[in-house]
């Protein structure tokens, strides 16, 4: 572990309305979604990550879903997109009645998400890989702008991290420094020809600081977002149930 | 046998006089930098040793990510999202082809824009074999929707469409080539521009950016139209419409400096309803496997001036002077 834990209360979200809905209400704004049920598991893998990032981390405000200020939340892995607008219906992003037409030709609302259709959706993802790339190239856009408040959050799976792109914005980021950048990686091993405990190794070696939490936990997810990482940027494995019970 | 020197990069082969559209690429991209705070420059080590000046005045701003084309790519695009304009460069082949699905996703599918610059083309570099040739970046980018593709001919052309590529807001390729014309033509405004008429029956020719020279001295002694286009992308059909005029039928000779062919469909949506036949003359896909000089390949790829000659001629035999 390579975190120091001093102050681990994170920034209260400013200025965001009180939430419509609570996580009690997520199972039922996800039901009014069909037609995904491949994706079905791997989306719940997300949920609980989902729900801390937007009710307890993220500086974002439904209301000004493009303020300059927000932070960004970029998620890469976009396969299995329900429980992310099931958050984003909760957090007042979009209304809860576009869930019901989820990837009908009218829905903006497809299998892997569009930020042109939908307000608070930082990044068109589905191929993955993309996201963490990008993340690095708004982060470093942030800084450029003198914008030093907003922070970049990116989430993927664990088998995402095959991808060889992932691995050229860690090792960058890591050497760079880029402590704006934030990654949670949600782990149901579901990697192939690898482990989760080389890839939590590598994070670190590439000067990453690296927290783990329960991905079920709120509170220990919550705590393992606020930990404080000056002058590198700070991932967070999440670790839930396998996809593959062994 | 000793070994032999180390061979020089396609600048450092140039004439020591002459200011390669690469060089003037670097000192106008250090320029923008300086005078518009949106702008930034992200390299994958290529060409970062030119931009150590311009990185010092503007350390967040002049980014050298590594040999990472894919990072290079999707943070580019990052850029983009964060709000600024990025100019995004490295040669054609690790531009383009590598990352092309960055291209596709990063820039294309999250509907931003940026200033994509390459180096190193066609065949630049022959004695670096085809690892570092990209003839089929223009065809690549013509599967993606709304990429302007500028192939200037000249430094000063390439100043001046790289200025206004920075200044939109839209997806540029700007093209850079070590082949130059003589001299520079007013293209800032994207259209063909007229270089000589050759009459209602003259075949029309257009030369694109490298192409020109060798071209103009292939048709001296025919009747024909010659075009010149520093912009192909998008194609000014409009301009070739106006060039064929009131013609019943049109022949029509296409010399690109990337793989032959890649703007026959566009002249065949600009003519759709005038009968022509079109002689498209580039880069060939199949390697040639030599390494030698660009003359060498200009020579065996038939894009010289007496190859063009010669092909131009066989193509429109009643053109003769």
């Amino acid at each position: 572990m390579t975190v120091t834990a001093h102050d681990p209360s994170p920034t209260p979200p400013n200025g965001t309305p009180a939430a419509p809905f609570g996580y009690d209400d997520l199972p039922a704004l996800t039901a009014r979604m069909t037609g995904a049920d491949k994706h079905t598991p791997s989306s719940d893998s997300l949920t609980d990550a989902l729900w801390v990032l937007y009710d307890q981390v993220l500086r974002v405000d439904p209301a000004r879903p493009d303020a300059e200020d927000r932070d960004r939340f970029l998620l890469s892995r976009g396969h299995g997109p329900m429980s992310y607008y099931a958050v984003l219906a909760a957090k007042g992003f979009i209304d809860p009645g576009v869930l019901d037409g989820f990837g009908t030709f009218d829905s903006p609302l497809g299998h892997h998400p569009d930020r042109t259709l939908v307000p608070g959706v930082e990044i068109s993802s589905g191929s993955l890989g993309h996201g963490l790339p990008l993340g690095v190239g708004t982060a470093l856009g942030l800084r450029a702008r003198g914008l030093h408040a907003p922070r970049v959050w990116v989430m993927v799976g664990d088998a995402e991290l095959d991808e060889g792109s992932n691995h050229e914005a860690l090792e960058f980021a890591g050497a760079y420094g880029l402590d704006s950048l934030h990654l949670v990686v949600v782990d149901n091993a579901s990697t192939t020809w690898g482990d989760s405990r080389s890839r939590a190794e590598r994070i670190a070696a590439a000067g990453w600081s690296l927290a783990e939490a329960d991905g079920r936990d709120h509170a220990d997810l919550r705590r393992a977002c606020a930990l404080p990482h000056p002058g590198r940027p700070h991932a967070v494995v999440a670790r839930v149930e396998p996809k593959h019970p062994r | 046998m000793p070994a032999p020197a180390a061979a020089p990069s396609p600048v450092e082969a140039a004439p020591p006089s002459a200011e390669s559209m690469r060089d003037r690429f670097v000192r106008v991209a250090s320029d923008l930098l300086d005078s518009d705070e949106r702008t930034a420059v992200v390299l994958a080590v290529i060409t970062a040793a030119a931009f150590e000046d311009a990185a010092r005045r503007h350390p967040h701003r002049v980014i050298d990510v590594g040999i990472r084309e894919q990072l290079l790519v999707g943070a580019g695009a990052g850029l983009a999202l964060a709000g600024m304009r990025p100019i995004v460069h490295t040669f054609a082949s690790f531009l383009v082809e590598r990352p092309f699905e960055q291209l596709k996703l990063d820039f294309q599918h999250q509907g931003v824009g940026g200033v994509l610059v390459s180096a190193n083309a066609s065949y630049d570099w022959p004695q670096g074999g085809f690892t570092h040739m990209s003839p089929g970046d223009v065809a690549l980018l013509d599967t993606l929707d709304g990429w302007n593709v500028h192939v200037p001919g000249h430094p000063e052309e390439a100043e001046a469409l790289l200025r206004r590529a920075v200044a939109g807001e839209g997806r540029e390729y700007v093209r850079l080539s070590e082949q130059a014309n003589r001299a520079p033509l007013p293209v800032a405004d994207g259209r063909l521009l007229t270089l000589r008429e050759g009459g209602p029956d003259a075949p029309v020719v257009i030369a694109v950016g490298p192409m020109l020279d060798p071209t103009a001295a292939a048709v001296a002694e025919l009747h024909a139209t010659l075009l010149y286009a520093a912009t192909v992308r998008p194609f000014d059909a409009a301009g070739l419409r106006a060039a064929v005029g009131p013609r019943a039928t049109a022949d029509v000779v296409l010399v690109e400096p990337y793989l032959a062919g890649t703007s026959t469909a566009r002249v065949a949506e600009a003519l759709h309803d005038v009968p022509h036949r079109v002689l498209a003359l580039g880069v060939p896909r199949a390697e040639l496997r030599r390494y030698g000089t660009r003359q060498e390949h200009d020579r065996a790829h038939g894009l010289d001036a007496a190859g063009l000659r010669q092909r131009i001629g066989a193509f429109t035999p009643g053109a003769r002077g």
